[in-house]
């Protein structure tokens, strides 16, 4: 009964997302008040019934309804209870459930904070999410029903994929689809600016807050994506340049670039035009990876999914959502002013300009090395796949000027920078990125490369300039002197002592960590950067629905003990087993110890790492986040209400935002 | 004009892009063409599964047409052909080699003998880094060996009597033909 529920909110749903668009976009076409006014409560109902579609599988799935289809092959008796929740989420049908459930979230968001816009326009935001909706809650109910009935019933179902049971599931989809999804408002921000020809100061300005939200969950579903990849799939790495993985990174590249560019349209007006193509770029990309996710064309750990009608559908999808933005866009975009004030070459839009050319680059090499064995299947001249080194060469020379950059941009003045001021307030971050430099080379002398050198350099360089602006404020305050910090710029700053805590991380452990594979008995040691790894020998254990082989491993340093951790190997049902790395983890290094295979007369392949400042990269990621997360708390973005008409070429006058003005020493 | 092509070329840029999807839905993942095909079997030396003290290397594979079939317990594809091979191995057209890719020796065993030995021998690899030689990415897979001991075809994915029929036995006959 309540599945049929769930089908029947769903057909609900999609018919109120219908009225939603309909009213949306037309009432705001033909300046129809009335229409406009039944935006909200459509969008407010069409949500309504989604996440009441969504309860009912959720319903479905923790009482253990194994005559739904979907729910038999996900779920299992014996599986723990948050597991069957998070298997809702486990396969193709419920993870586009929760795709449409996070845009009914987004969609209640924008209904409630877009008061205060010009009723034209929200209502026009409203409809293009309300297309969005309308072509998930199709693609669902015509190809992937996750209600359908399943006869006879199951007895106790097939069981939720092992690599999946585990606490990492209850984060990172749905953080990561929180990013996806939002940059579908950024989206149809920049849809509804192109509809009205409103494509101006006032537009950055609203959709910059909606931006960054998307872009704090973005990076913290990647970053724990990162981090889950790292202690479950035993791999020991932090990033595997998979399509998977690489289907959230562009969409990242490009809206943090999309983040910069808002920036310079909303100060000064410029780049407008390039601005509204990174909109549709970052949700083009977040809708790619549901196509290269969903679809099995890109075969990977990760795709699971591989019937045609399916990819067929969401390749329509993207080709008319994409396509019809792209068509508006060479329709009105070369309409609009592109009056934004002039700059010259040393200046903060400069920089910026050179912030989104760096992160379109790389994003554009990412998807061609995601798409390039594609392409050549494609053409018929074979297929093959393109590994790691590629996309290491391709990224590192790419990143190393970008770092640079990073370190200088937000010193340098709007409009007209002066070179000899940013020198001046750029000597002591400058002198101690040196200093670490030399530091680093003399206490590791033969064993350095350039680019290790050159990446501990630069990180140190990004820290410390992103550290002096706050850090001299809060000298300068607690001198009584008057200076504000503003949240925006204060956010920034923190954003990219993120990036810089992130590359540090990144160069260390890829430079100084070790790999050892042996072949230990129980009472063995093996010794890694003065560490000592006792073997102590395995035994079963076992967990709510699986058996497990365990290892336990005395670690100690100097005789002095370090810990005691323990690998397993789990055999799931359907003879399944993952590789459950143990982790001694520590602010500076992780320990980490992985069981192999036994190899006879009790003895194991065994595999131990040494990764130093491995945690800096997810550190750094959690700090970038926060640094968005206090950028969107910035006072402009509070103001209830606007004037209905913003004269368009004129940069706002509260722009305070700038560092570069801030009073000097 | 020329302003206005520059904010048309995203749009012609989307259409080349939905053009290679469309073509790629179609294209077969397990046809991957493998770098080993008309190479030599790469030199190795694994023990064997049911007598650990003898050897398994590549001049087994010499002086007949042959398979090697990878597989391992874990793998829920291989027991759906597992009843393809025991049928193939029954009819003696050519001797089937077991490849055990990642596996625990004493499941197996006992797989082996609860379900059938289709092989003729099987070899042992349980960490898989003679499987990386063969440009092993998964199981099953099943590679075409021909008397000269060179790599001749590589399927990828469950053997179902079909792909016996229409991948298989035609170029097991087509070598046979060359003489070799």
């Amino acid at each position: 009964m309540i599945p049929e529920l769930g089908h029947l909110a769903l057909i609900i749903a999609l018919c109120l997302a219908a009225a939603q668009s309909f009213f949306g976009l037309g009432g705001a076409q033909r300046g129809n008040l009335i229409w406009m006014n039944a935006v909200r409560p459509a969008a407010v109902g069409q949500s309504f019934f989604v996440m009441l579609a969504f309860g009912a599988l959720a319903y479905a799935f923790l009482t253990n309804d194994f005559s739904v289809a979907y729910v038999a092959a996900n779920s299992n008796i014996a599986l723990p209870w948050v597991y069957k929740f998070t298997a809702v989420w486990g396969a193709h049908e419920g993870s586009l459930l929760l795709w449409v459930f996070v845009l009914a979230i987004w969609t209640v968001a924008v209904a409630h904070f877009s008061r205060h816009l010009p009723q034209d326009f929200s209502s026009r935001v409203l409809g293009v999410l309300g297309i969005i909706s309308i072509g998930f809650l199709l693609f669902m109910l015509t190809t992937s029903d996750p209600f359908g009935r399943l006869l006879p019933p199951a007895a106790q179902g097939a069981d939720l994929n092992p690599i999946l049971q585990d606490p990492g599931m209850a984060i990172h989809p749905p953080m990561l689809y929180m990013g996806y999804v939002g940059m579908s408002v950024a989206f149809a921000f920049a849809v509804a600016a192109l509809l009205s020809g409103r494509m101006d100061v006032m537009w950055a300005r609203w959709s910059r807050p909606w931006t960054l939200v998307a872009w704090l969950f973005l990076t913290c579903g990647i970053t724990f994506g990162s981090w889950w990849s790292y202690y479950v799939l035993g791999w020991g790495g932090f990033w595997f340049w998979d399509p998977v993985e690489n289907a959230s990174f562009m969409p990242w590249l490009v809206a943090t670039a999309l983040v910069h560019s808002l920036a310079v349209t909303e100060k000064r007006g410029a780049f407008k035009s390039w601005t509204a193509l990174l909109a549709i770029a970052a949700f083009s990309l977040s809708l790619l990876g549901t196509f290269l996710v969903r679809s099995g064309i890109l075969i990977s750990v990760h795709a699971f999914a591989s019937d045609p009608r399916r990819g067929i559908f969401i390749l329509a999808m993207l080709g008319v959502f994409v396509g019809v933005a792209l068509f508006l866009y060479a329709w009105r975009a070369p309409t609009f002013s592109q009056r934004g004030g002039g700059f010259k070459i040393f200046s903060r839009e400069t920089f910026l300009l050179l912030n989104n050319v760096f992160l379109v680059v790389a994003a554009a090499a990412v998807l061609l090395g995601t798409l390039y064995p594609l392409v050549l299947g494609a053409l018929k001249i074979g297929q093959i796949s393109v590994g790691p080194p590629y996309f290491d060469h391709i990224f590192v020379p790419l990143m190393l000027p970008f770092f640079v950059l990073i370190g200088i941009g937000p010193y340098v003045r709007w409009k007209h920078g002066s070179v000899t001021e940013v020198l001046s307030k750029l000597r002591i971050p400058a002198a101690l990125a040196l200093w670490a430099g030399v530091v680093m080379i003399v206490l590791l002398r033969a064993e350095v490369s350039f680019i290790a050198t050159a990446g501990v350099l630069l990180a140190a360089w990004t820290i410390f300039s992103a550290l002096q602006e706050p850090l001299q404020r809060l000298w300068q305050r607690l001198h009584h002197r008057h200076v504000s910090l503003p949240r925006s710029v204060f956010g920034m700053s923190i954003a990219h002592l993120g990036a810089g805590l992130m590359i540090l991380g990144v160069t260390v452990n890829t430079m100084l960590g070790i790999t050892i594979d042996r072949v230990m008995k129980p009472g063995s040691s093996v010794a890694v950067h003065g560490y000592q790894f006792t073997f102590q020998g395995v035994h079963a254990v076992s967990g709510p629905n699986y058996r497990a082989v365990q290892g336990a491993f005395a670690v100690t340093r100097a005789g002095k003990k370090v810990a005691l951790i323990y690998p397993e190997k789990r055999q799931f049902r359907h003879d399944v087993t993952t590789t459950n790395a143990a982790i001694a983890a520590g602010p500076f290094r992780d320990l980490y110890v992985a069981l192999g295979n036994p190899l006879g007369q009790d003895s194991w392949s065994v595999r131990i790492e040494y990764k130093p400042l491995v945690r800096f990269i997810w550190l750094g990621g959690l700090t970038m986040m926060l640094g968005g997360f206090i950028a969107t708390l910035d006072k402009r973005y509070r103001q209830v209400r606007v004037p209905a008409t913003v004269d368009v070429s004129a940069p706002p006058k509260d722009a305070d935002t700038d560092l570069a003005k801030a009073p000097e020493r | 004009m020329r302003r206005r092509l520059f904010f048309i070329l995203p749009m012609l840029v989307l259409l080349a892009l939905m053009g290679f999807f469309w073509r790629g839905l179609y294209l077969n993942p397990t046809i991957v063409s493998s770098p080993l095909i008309g190479k030599p079997v790469p030199d190795f030396s694994l023990s064997r599964l049911h007598n650990p003290k003898a050897t398994f290397d590549q001049n087994q594979l010499k002086g007949q047409i042959s398979l090697v079939n990878v597989w391992a317990t874990w793998c829920v594809a291989c027991r759906d052909e597992q009843q393809t091979l025991l049928a193939f191995s029954q009819q003696k057209v050519v001797p089937i080699y077991g490849f055990d890719y990642k596996d625990d020796r004493q499941s197996a065993l006992q797989w082996l003998a609860e379900r059938g030995n289709p092989y003729a021998a099987v070899a042992f690899d349980p960490i898989g880094n003679v499987a990386i030689n063969w440009g092993v990415y998964g199981a099953p897979e099943t590679f075409l060996i021909d008397a000269h001991g060179i790599i001749r075809f590589k399927y990828i994915g469950p053997i179902t009597p079909k792909v016996i029929r229409t991948d298989f036995l035609p170029r097991i006959q087509a070598l046979r033909r060359e003489g070799t």
